[in-house]
């Protein structure tokens, strides 16, 4: 009974872990929008307006890479290492 | 149905105690296949009729310095060496993963280890600018109530990079493995629907997983080795042009 609670609760932490997603995806798109419209404004500044996006993107995505690593770590590390407290 | 998502594999362990893992040998043929295309590409240097080789090292270091110059300014050119060698080293271990060897970037003990030789070059700096005693009162600015913030975002610069190339590499395999196993899965169903012996056959065949993956592929490991290898470099000369600054 406590083993399944304990692998129930891992992998409903992975899964709520894993709606970080939610923000940087968003963010991204919105950046590489104004993007976009920067772009279509000036179109010869193309190249640094895509390499300071993408830079930018790179960044919001941490907050994604850290819930996905949190899930990560709540599937392969933390049953073992609950179960083996038991 | 089995889907295997693992570390590296330790080959077998040094002294009893230092595993060797398939990151470390990985590492060390990446190593060594660089020094020997770094020193491929620098033999007999000409000034006048340059050969194809020489063209193509010039133009390499040339965007390396170029790199450098636009990011950190042109009193930095003494760290070209470090950020190309990080650039080409992250390239390369992230890309190894296309023909079948584990990738280097995609343990964390790699990409940590990174981060802290740039987090020790960022404080090294920082001390160089202001001196040990202007490094400290930095914590305490704007206002001294802060500075347990301050030490924490320090903490973070390393960790935030380390686990950027880390997840951003794991992630793609991670997505090719589930992919390659829910093709496989895919093709049971569909071939199996076959009478008898020919859709067992023919279902044990997985004809699915030819060509789908290999878009993925271009997006989790071409795009995503050049990305991360980009953006950890630029991370790089920015925090360090920033400490300068100070």
């Amino acid at each position: 009974m406590e083993r399944a609670i304990v692998l129930m609760g891992c992998a409903i932490g992975a899964g709520l872990a894993l709606i970080a997603g939610i923000g940087p995806g968003i963010g991204e798109g919105y950046a590489v929008g104004k993007a976009c419209e920067a772009i279509a404004r000036q179109p010869e500044s193309k190249g640094d307006v895509t390499s300071t996006m993408l830079l930018g993107c790179a960044i919001a995505e941490t907050t994604g890479i850290y819930g996905f690593v949190t899930g990560l770590l709540l599937l392969f590390v933390a049953p073992g290492l609950f179960l083996g407290m038991l | 149905m089995n889907v295997e998502i693992n570390g590296a594999p330790i080959y077998f362990e040094l002294f009893g105690c230092i595993p060797i893992t398939a990151t470390l040998v990985v590492s060390w043929v990446i190593m060594i296949i660089l020094t020997g295309l770094c020193i491929w590409l620098t033999r007999d240097l000409k000034v006048q009729n340059v050969s194809k080789r020489q063209a193509v090292a010039e133009f390499l270091v040339k965007t390396a310095e170029k790199f450098v110059n636009t990011n950190m300014g042109p009193k930095f050119a003494h760290y070209v060496p470090f950020v190309a060698a990080l650039f080409c080293l992250s390239v390369f271990s992230s890309l190894s993963s296309l023909i079948g060897c584990f990738s280097p970037t995609a343990d964390l003990s790699t990409t940590l280890a990174w981060a802290i030789v740039v987090f020790i070059m960022i404080t090294a700096t920082k001390i160089r600018t202001g001196g040990l005693g202007g490094y400290l009162l930095g914590f305490t600015k704007p206002i001294p109530v802060l500075t347990p913030f301050n030490v924490i975002s320090e903490c973070a610069t390393p960790i935030s990079m380390a686990f950027r190339h880390f997840g951003n590499i794991v992630s793609g395999m991670v997505i090719s493995t589930l992919v390659y196993a829910a093709l496989t899965l895919a093709n049971q169903a569909l071939f199996g629907l076959l009478p008898g012996l020919l859709g067992d056959i023919l279902g044990s065949i997985p004809f699915l997983t030819v060509g789908v993956p290999a878009f993925l592929s271009l997006y989790f490991d071409w795009f995503s080795s050049f990305m991360q290898a980009f953006i950890f470099c630029m991370l790089t000369t920015l925090y360090i042009a920033n400490a300068a600054e100070e």
